[in-house]
């Protein structure tokens, strides 16, 4: 078994806004009949809440803050799912039904093993 | 002599390697274990003369080989020893045919996942599937072995880390997942038929290998369409390499080539795979199955000028639609002109985005059309960009012919 981390970018939107229920809803639905090779999971707030930290030079420089993404992008990341899955195609197979690879994308990325 | 041995070392290589990537598990290991087994049989069958049953030599001493590697890399490779079945790799006798051939295709889906980046597919393609060594295969796809070694550890790690499995998709699953294979042997071929530029150095019969891992996988998979028709089209294509230069290397044009030297058994067996593959195709042709019908229009015709260009220029349209392409917009207002003159054949070139041949192909319409002084303007455009040396000799001359006609 082999742990994936797979990313949603979708439109930049608010989650917990009225308007995205039916949305969430489809996700509900991906996690309950995924729940055995899900091992974590979370939804983000928009990137419009997001902060960047910097810390000048080397440790203990610094410290410098800014405001969320530099530019407008059409996806943006707004969740992700730890899938634990035998090889990269069952990993492929479980991503492809989180709704936001239809009109948005998943990257799925193999996560490091903990020695 | 040596080339030879050197050759069929390089295939045999190829060949035990997919079955030993499976008993290793890990494809660096077994890579690296075939290439020391190539390497001994190239040091010492020259001497010892080549051994009664090589292949056997190859296949034990690869197995040697992975071993040492295996013991050698000690703690390291402790993971990957998990995964190695020391039992087989320990035995004295071969594997079966049919292990051996279901071992290959499952290498074949391997280096050609759709999860690897095309280029990266195609060059471990010519490494693993073709046995090429790091420098070939940057000799082919016309980059410099430090990039080419780069790539291909790159690649693998990819393969490692994010678990690309060793295993040919099920049934269901491979309408999916065999075009992406088709592309590799086609982009194999075209890199060893069309090279962007430079002289003809390549060391290794890149067309050969196409040709040769396009009839393994129609074997591996007789009863798909696709395969049989990229078979087709490399057969079809290959029929007319003897003619397509002359003896001092020039370029000879599909107007002037001596039909004679064109091969008929290749045509023909092309010819059949084309007519199997469109019987169990239903609806749209593929793209292969559309540019073998172009090559096998071109091969069914006693002449240049007896060529049906009307039909050409039927499946260029047709192919067009299912698969939009400057090469193919190119050769399609080739052949409209050939159809309906040099005015239609500039007009269709005009929607083609531009670039060295596309330049080549306007100044050779716009000589038919009397044009001399465009004609050489546009020859002259053609040579800025990168043409192979065979194409920029054969631009110049005709450049200078038009020239000559200007005074």
């Amino acid at each position: 078994m082999a742990q994936y981390l797979a990313l949603t970018y979708t439109a930049d939107v608010d989650w917990f806004a009225p308007e995205q229920a039916e949305a969430v809803a489809e996700y509900r639905v991906f996690a309950k009949e995924n729940a055995q090779h899900l091992k974590a999971s979370a939804v983000l707030h928009p990137t419009s809440t997001a902060t960047v930290v910097r810390v000048v030079g080397a440790r203990g420089g610094d410290v410098i803050t800014t405001d969320g993404p530099y530019a407008e992008t059409k996806e943006a990341l707004t969740g992700y799912y730890l899938i634990e899955a035998d090889d990269l195609d069952a990993a492929v197979a479980i991503a492809a039904e989180i709704p936001a690879a239809w009109g948005g994308a998943v990257e799925v990325r193999p996560v490091l093993a903990a020695n | 002599m040596h080339d030879r041995l050197a050759e069929t070392v390089r295939i045999e290589g190829a060949r035990i390697l997919a079955t030993l990537i499976r008993t290793v598990g890990n494809l660096q290991i077994a890579e690296d274990a075939v290439q020391e087994a190539v390497l001994a049989a190239l040091r010492e069958w020259p001497a010892t003369g080549v051994p009664p049953q090589p292949r056997a030599w190859l296949t034990l001493t690869a197995r040697r080989k992975a071993i040492d590697i295996l013991r050698r890399e000690g703690a390291r490779a402790a993971k990957e020893r998990e995964g190695a079945d020391l039992m087989e790799l320990s035995r004295p006798d071969l594997p079966p045919e049919g292990v051996v051939r279901d071992d290959q295709l499952r290498l074949i889906f391997t280096c050609c996942h759709p999860a690897l980046a095309p280029e990266s597919r195609v060059a471990l393609a010519l490494r693993t599937l073709c046995g090429l060594s790091v420098a070939q295969t940057a000799a082919v796809l016309l980059t410099n072995e430090a990039a080419m070694a780069k790539r291909l550890t790159r690649t693998r790690q990819k393969i490692t880390a994010s678990r690309i499995p060793y295993r040919v998709p099920a049934d269901a699953d491979l309408p999916a997942r065999l075009p992406a294979v088709c592309a590799v042997v086609h982009a194999l071929y075209t890199s060893g038929h069309a090279p962007v530029g430079g002289p003809v150095l390549v060391d290794v019969d890149v067309c050969g290998e196409a040709v040769r891992l396009a009839r393994l996988l129609h074997s591996l998979l007789p009863d798909e369409a696709m395969p049989a028709a990229v078979l087709a089209l490399l057969l079809l294509t290959e029929a007319r390499r003897p003619a397509r230069v002359d003896p001092a290397g020039e370029v000879v044009l599909l107007a002037d080539q001596d039909r004679a030297r064109w091969d008929a058994a290749l045509i023909g067996e092309g010819r059949a795979l084309l007519d199997a593959s469109l019987r169990r195709t239903a609806g749209v042709a593929d793209p292969y199955q559309l540019q073998a019908a172009i090559a096998a229009e071109h091969a069914r015709s006693a002449s240049y000028a007896g060529t049906d260009w009307a039909e050409i220029v039927r499946l260029y349209d047709l192919l067009l639609s299912v698969a939009p392409s400057g090469a193919a917009a190119l050769s399609r207002a080739v052949a409209v002109a050939e159809a309906a003159g040099p005015a239609a054949g500039l007009d269709a070139l005009g929607p083609v985005p531009p670039g060295p041949r596309w330049h080549a192909v306007r100044a050779e319409l716009l000589a038919r059309s009397g044009r001399y002084g465009a004609a050489v303007e546009a020859a002259t455009e053609a040579l800025a960009g990168e043409l192979t040396d065979p194409e920029r000799r054969h631009q110049e001359r005709r450049r200078a012919e038009w020239s000559a006609r200007l005074t």
